[in-house]
């Protein structure tokens, strides 16, 4: 069958084969690959490909991967971290950078051979760029529509404040948020959609009434203090917070309309790339899954030459290359190997089972692929992708085993293997180690003093006992710094006992000169 | 259908704002990295950018993390020896199977620094930040009246002295020309007519005379046509170009005399060093004069300067006065700044020093920028530093200080260069 269409095609065309890419010959590439996407039915947003130099790419990473950004020194210091391993040759710069916007902005460097940008348009533009379209997450969080707009919105307003406000101000602000950032997005709750109309539209609306809320919760005077008998004690917030920059942005006492404004900015940028935090493994395997299958599909039509196909594996082999534990360059599981392997074992369950699939997967053992593929792709992130979809021969390909780190024992223990007993404890820890509810601190807004001393209390609530890292006190700083009042945190233990942790003191009045 | 856009020639340096703001904030660290870097480097390497290394423990973004302890249970690829149940004992930490992702990077950072290059002008500029020789907000200005006259054409006015007599007399003749041309013509005519009047009727006919007083008419009228007139006048143009000090001279005068060892002579060579950056970030073009002396002062090449030794006394005069006729020599006033930076360990003939004092205070530094001038010695000041204090008070131009060490070098220079305002 292959063969047959390989000859049928043979001599129709030859994809251009030399090295040094030109115009014609990428569009000539992104034509056959955009059509044999269309087969496999891929739904992307139009791809826009830009390409541009290293330098740019630099940018590009430097701003966290988007086209435009506000300015702030964090950037500055990833770029030249960045450039300083490119220049030494330590790190070849990624493939590709890829926007999650509608229509898909992905970039190709110059540098690149003729096979690399044909290899990049097939990850990038189809393969990432259907995940975005798809993935329930991606649809649930992010308004690709929109992004960029609200991009540049955040830029101009960021700019605008540096103007009137003096740049020192801002920075010390968006450093704070930054240093929050991670506990600025919403993982429960569903988002308003972004969009810049909206946001200009409503943006002083929304200050003017904030403000106003603001002030009604911090009167001071009392209000209904007629009946005799006191009140219960009125909780704040009602129900403990989970998005502490949100809680900022709405409640913090002191802070101006601007400054809100800009919490609010970090925050939706938070909550913009919370997705790609939680779906590294299945968004990448996707996308060289797709790379892989697309190119090799358009090979066995007789488009591309030997040449090509050589190029093209040893580059996706060194992308989805997973050494072992006890190689010197070993760091951590490869999403890309992961995510490429299992997408492949999907295909092969559903394409040839064996017995031992049948039993672990009957729902999709000899089902469509393509179906399932579809399916496992909107419907899941990492955590639960690996829960459900990790396979025994997966596991075994791996060698996967499992070593228990219990800082009470004196010695590590392997508490798990690639063998009968193991792959379902395997496969459990393994999703837990892309769960970012574990992987990262749960901390959220405890109290607030109302009536006192207006001091807010974070709670941390503690995972298999595992404390706090070095820098809390700094954190706790900025968080002081935004809140503008005493900030405590306390930590409650599995046993329920809590503890306090820290406690930032800070006492700040309307008109006092910062410090 | 799809777009293909090439943005490879878009504004270059989008985060040039990004890492400007990064260098102000870190500032200080980045200065103190500098300030490191000097220390180490050769004198002909000062021409690079640097590599900086900043702790990074200065520049974290702190996040919340989880910390060590407690318990973790991770998988890793690649099982070659275990099964279910193994225990193993724990690696030293940052060493073997290595932890979980989240905690390696909590451990990793605090360790390295922050390494990057910083650019020459960079460098520079964090380096003379807030640098300036005394006398160069002065020279600055002088830089604006210092002119250069220069040919430009010709002008219809200017002064007597100026006057460009051939330019003038062409124009002269040429209006002579024009004005008396339809008298010429007029005269040729009258001219040919009497020519065939006398051949008819001969000379004494009424036509003739006729014509004859015609004509010493026309000629008395041509002759009456002005030699030259104020309006044929033609003045050589010069003006003003104003002309950028773009060139300095340095002298380096370094006692090579028995006293001096190598290390003192290093210390010299920084100082040197420093001085001639400064200079060469602010002129275009720069002469060095090494002299070096013990009892006789010569003038020679750098690598001699600094790497030939020998022994013997010291008259520092000869070397002053060995500058002062290079001076005159080569560098007259005006076009050059002067400057001139001294090294010695203070150790002279006692006989000497007074000598010294006075050739510098008439004969050198009148024609000076900026005279510095540096004692290396561990112990008391010694008869030249005694001497040169005499002139410190009343020259503005000269400054000295002394040094005790390699590590001394940067703070003095920062010293000596102060930034004096007016």
């Amino acid at each position: 069958m292959k063969r047959a269409t390989a000859t049928k095609t043979k001599q129709s065309k030859h994809l251009p084969a030399t090295s040094e890419w030109s115009f014609e010959a990428i569009d000539a590439y992104h034509r056959e690959i955009a059509r044999v996407a269309a087969e496999f039915g891929l739904d992307v947003y139009p791809p826009q490909i830009e390409l541009i130099t290293a330098e740019q790419m630099m940018d590009a990473y430097a701003s966290v991967g988007m086209p435009v950004n506000y300015h702030h020194w964090s950037f500055g210091k990833h770029f030249l971290s960045t450039e300083k391993s490119y220049r030494r040759g330590q790190m070849g710069l990624a493939y590709e950078i890829v926007i999650n916007s509608n229509p898909c902005i992905a970039y190709l460097m110059e540098e690149n051979t003729l096979t690399m940008q044909a290899l990049v348009i097939a990850h990038a533009a189809y393969g990432h760029n259907s995940f975005f379209k798809g993935n329930y997450l991606f649809r649930t969080w992010t308004n690709a529509d929109a992004i960029v707009d609200y991009l540049i919105f955040a830029r101009h307003y960021i700019a605008e404040c540096e103007e009137r406000h003096g740049e020192e101000e801002v920075e010390l602000l968006l450093d704070s948020c930054h240093a929050l950032m991670n506990l600025g997005v919403d993982r429960y709750k569903r988002p308003p959609k972004l969009s810049l109309a909206k946001e200009k539209l409503r943006q002083s609306e929304r200050t003017e009434y904030l403000q106003s809320q603001v002030n009604e919760l911090w009167r001071t005077l009392p209000i209904h203090d007629t009946k005799p008998g006191k009140a219960p004690a009125q909780r704040f917030p009602p129900e403990p917070e989970e998005n502490l920059l949100y809680f900022v942005e709405k409640h913090a006492p002191l802070l101006e309309p601007w400054q809100r404004e800009i919490v609010r900015i970090v925050r939706k940028v938070a909550q913009y790339f919370f997705p790609q935090r939680q779906t590294q493994v299945m968004n990448e395997g996707w996308a060289c899954f797709w790379h892989y299958t697309l190119l090799n599909h358009l090979y066995d039509e007789g488009l591309l030459a030997d040449s090509f196909m050589l190029e093209f594996l040893q580059s996706h082999t060194n992308v989805v290359y997973q050494p072992a534990y006890s190689d010197r360059w070993y760091n951590g599981v490869n999403p890309y190997a992961l995510g490429f392997a299992m997408w492949q074992d999907i295909k092969r369950i559903c394409e040839n089972p064996t017995a031992e699939d049948r039993a672990w997967f009957p729902d999709i053992a000899g089902s469509n692929w393509r179906e399932t593929f579809d399916f496992a792709m909107r419907n899941f992130k990492d955590e639960s992708f690996v829960a459900q979809y990790l396979s025994p021969k997966v596991i075994r390909d791996f060698r996967m085993f499992a070593i228990l780190d219990d800082e009470h024992e004196a010695k590590l223990k392997v508490s798990a293997i690639h063998d009968d007993t193991g792959y379902r404890r395997v496969r459990e820890i393994m999703s837990d180690q892309y769960n970012l509810g574990s992987r990262e601190p749960n901390i959220q807004v405890w109290n607030v003093d109302l009536r006192g001393d207006r001091s807010l209390t974070l709670r941390h609530q503690q995972y298999r006992q595992r404390p706090l890292g070095g820098n809390v006190d700094e954190v706790m700083k900025h968080m002081a710094r935004l809140w503008g009042f005493t900030v405590r945190l306390e930590t409650q233990h599995e046993d329920g006992s809590v503890e306090l942790v820290q406690e930032t003191r800070l006492e700040k009045r309307r008109g006092q000169a910062e410090n | 259908m799809t777009r293909i856009i090439d943005r490879r020639f878009d504004s270059k340096k989008k985060s040039a704002v990004n890492r400007q703001r990064f260098m102000r904030r870190f500032k200080q660290q980045i200065r103190r990295a500098v300030n490191d870097a000097i220390q180490d480097r050769s004198i002909r390497d000062l021409d690079n950018g640097e590599q900086i290394s900043i702790p990074s423990k200065d520049l974290s973004e702190p996040q919340f993390q989880h910390g060590r302890g407690g318990i973790w249970e991770q998988v890793f690829s690649g099982n070659d020896q275990f099964s279910s149940g193994d225990l193993i004992n724990r690696p030293p930490s940052g060493g073997g199977g290595g932890r979980g992702q989240g905690k390696a990077g909590n451990d990793g950072e605090g360790e390295d620094d922050f390494v990057f290059h910083l650019s020459r002008e960079e460098f520079l500029d964090i380096f003379f930040d807030d640098l300036a020789l005394p006398n160069l907000i002065r020279t600055q200005l002088a830089r604006v009246t210092d002119y250069k006259t220069q040919r430009a054409g010709f002008t219809a006015d200017g002064s007597p002295a100026n006057i460009n007599i051939v330019r003038s007399m062409r124009g002269a003749l040429g209006r002579r020309l024009a004005l008396g041309s339809p008298f010429s013509a007029r005269l040729r005519e009258l001219q040919k007519e009497l020519d065939k009047v006398v051949e008819a009727d001969g000379e004494d006919c009424d036509e003739s005379l006729q014509l004859r007083e015609e004509i010493a008419r026309l000629r008395a009228k041509i002759e009456a046509i002005p030699f030259i007139d104020s309006f044929d006048l033609r003045y050589n143009n010069r003006i003003k170009v104003p002309k950028p000090t773009t060139q300095a001279v340095m002298f380096c005068v370094m006692d090579v005399s028995g006293s001096m060892d190598e290390e003192k002579k290093a210390t010299a060579k920084r100082f040197f060093m420093l001085l001639y950056l400064f200079l060469n970030r602010t002129y275009e073009h720069i002469d060095v004069v090494f002299i070096r002396h013990h009892t006789v002062a010569k003038e020679v090449d750098e690598e001699e300067f600094f790497h030939s030794r020998e022994s013997g006394g010291t008259v520092v005069s000869s070397a002053l006065k060995l500058m002062h006729e290079i001076i005159a020599e080569r560098y007259a006033r005006g076009s050059w700044n002067v400057y001139g930076a001294q090294a010695s360990d203070g150790d002279n003939w006692d006989n000497d020093s007074p000598i010294c004092r006075e050739l510098l205070g008439s004969q050198v530094l009148p024609y000076c920028q900026y005279f510095a001038y540096i004692e290396i010695t561990p112990g008391e000041p010694q008869n030249l530093w005694r001497e040169y204090e005499k002139l410190s008070g009343g020259h503005k131009n000269f400054a000295m200080q002394r040094i005790e060490e390699p590590a001394d070098i940067y703070p003095v220079f920062r010293e000596l260069f102060k930034k004096t305002l007016v």
